[in-house]
């Protein structure tokens, strides 16, 4: 009898290993983003992850064929969230800055964006004098640390989330809204957003957005290099492009 | 009361347990070595992490931070304490209505969480913007430092009442009548009589609220009020640096330390009659 259980009890042991082997097979990559900031990454009501950044993301992975795994994380912790190892890679419409270069490493950029600012359509507001305006912005965004060194004199209001920024533009709690153009442009095409539109031209340009990595992981990095030229080449880019935006966001 | 609890004059001590090393004691001994070790290394951290561009950056805006967390509970504290007086007389009235009103009232404030109430008022009211423009109310609830402050009362109120309702409730039922044997009218008996015995047993339930509510107050950031916490986060958000966190975790500290001393002195003063 205890021979015979030690062979079920090895038996199921060598399962277990197998099992795993498999699983690692296919390997494994887990996505972290914001899950807050439509069009590039929200929930819907039903609690499932959609956006440009999550369908850059699904694209890629399927390009690096690896299986894919997106895990939501509030904005101001992303990065400490990254580091701890929580996911392996932020796809999350993020900024390339120096700042957060001294913490992460980005791949090449996935898009370009640009801030802009919107408003109520009967307000005169005017990018150029802003003056003492009340502005809302996203906390730790790079809308957010332009409007604190470019408007000295305005009042901040600075949210965890842009929904709830646009919120308070809706009920007239601040003048005009800070944000990426992506995301303005999609708000004040929905019917949320009706009550706004754009004013001026955008106040900063040329920021582009890339995938966050952590430090040590030079490897991954050149796979998503790789994987975003191959989108970019084969159309794909091209065709989740199209479903969100009527322009080319990738700028050359 | 405490006569009756009052021992015989003349009792022995009983003899000193020996001392040895048991294993608890060992268990023990080894558990705040832990600790004192964690402590040190966590000072050893901020000695060694200690970053003077940083500090001269961020030191203003903890300190503006620091003033709205302590005006903000001040305030929202204060005005609770009045505000639970009628809740919690409500909540004690014969009367069904008013205790069912007075019931709800905590049952609702007590039962959610804050950071849900401050959310419902700030954004929730919000939305109905042109209904309380129409009743000249907007002007008062479009600025988020005054949602905090009546979000807050009104959750510290529900808090108040019951520990107000409790102490009162504490004082015996011989108060009353005796208060009554005297002539005095109710209003008399609760002023000289029973409120004064109350408060001393509402003292420190009364400073953990305090307590609660400024450790509470850390979610207020939420509806664009930037309090300690905040700021705190910001300065995260920008720094990427875990000794933003350590620093607001020690002024809370400092202020919670403060808070506890007032209120353990206050309490030495007011119960001098009632030691022996």
């Amino acid at each position: 009898m205890p021979i015979m259980k030690r062979l079920a009890l090895a038996a199921s042991a060598a399962a277990i290993a197998a099992s795993f082997s498999a699983a690692n097979a296919q390997e494994t990559l887990k996505i972290g983003t914001e899950g807050a900031y439509p069009p590039f990454n929200n929930l819907t009501a039903d609690g499932k992850l959609v956006g440009f950044d999550v369908e850059i993301a699904e694209a890629l992975c399927e390009e690096m064929k690896v299986e894919c795994e997106f895990v939501t994380q509030d904005w101001d912790g992303i990065i400490p969230a990254l580091q701890a190892g929580k996911f392996d890679a932020i796809v999350a419409s993020m900024s390339i800055t120096p700042e957060r270069m001294e913490q992460v490493n980005f791949t090449d950029p996935y898009y370009v964006n640009s801030l802009v600012f919107i408003a109520p359509k009967d307000s005169d507001m005017d990018p150029s004098a802003v003056g003492n305006m009340v502005i809302g912005v996203q906390e730790g965004t790079i809308a957010a640390i332009f409007a604190e060194e470019t408007y000295p004199d305005a009042d901040l209001k600075a949210y965890p989330t842009q929904l709830e920024a646009w919120s308070d533009l809706d009920t007239g709690r601040v003048d005009a809204v800070l944000a990426d153009f992506g995301v303005q442009y999609d708000w004040i095409n929905s019917d949320d957003g009706a009550c706004c539109e754009f004013k001026g031209d955008p106040v900063s340009s040329d920021d582009r957005i890339g995938i966050a990595l952590r430090k040590d992981e030079t490897e991954l990095r050149d796979r998503f290099n790789t994987a975003i030229k191959a989108i970019r080449e084969n159309g794909t880019y091209a065709e989740i492009n199209k479903k969100y935006f009527p322009f080319d966001i990738y700028g050359e | 009361m405490s006569e009756m609890a009052a021992a015989p004059s003349t009792v022995e001590k009983p003899p000193a347990p020996p001392r040895g090393w048991t294993r608890e004691r060992i268990f023990g001994t080894a558990l705040v070595a832990l600790w004192a070790v964690a402590g040190l290394g966590l000072l050893a951290f901020l000695v060694n992490a200690w970053n003077p561009e940083l500090f001269q950056k961020y030191a203003p805006a903890y300190l503006s931070g620091l003033g709205v967390t302590l005006a903000l509970v001040g305030i929202s504290v204060t005005a609770g304490a009045v505000l639970s007086i009628p809740i919690a007389w409500m909540r004690m009235s014969k009367n069904k209505v008013l205790s069912a009103i007075g019931y709800g009232y905590v049952y609702f404030f007590r039962g959610t969480p804050l950071i849900a109430q401050a959310f419902l008022v700030y954004y929730g009211l919000g939305s109905f913007r042109d209904q309380l423009e129409a009743i000249g109310l907007w002007g008062f609830f479009r600025e988020a430092w005054n949602c905090a402050i009546f979000a807050f009362t009104l959750n510290t109120a529900a808090y108040q009442a019951e520990i107000l309702r409790g102490a009162i409730q504490s004082i015996g039922r011989g108060q009353w009548e005796g208060a009554a044997a005297l002539g005095l009218s109710k209003f008399q008996t609760v002023r000289k009589i029973i409120l004064p015995q109350a408060l001393i047993v509402a003292l420190r339930p009364y400073g953990n609220e305090i307590i609660l509510m400024i450790k509470g107050s850390a979610i207020v950031a939420i509806i664009t009020v930037y309090d300690l916490m905040g700021e705190t986060r910001r300065a995260y958000s920008r720094t990427f640096d875990f000794q933003t966190y350590l620093w607001a975790a020690l002024i809370y500290l400092a202020i919670v330390e403060t808070l506890r001393h007032t209120i353990e002195w206050i309490e030495r003063r007011l119960t001098k009659h009632l030691k022996r």
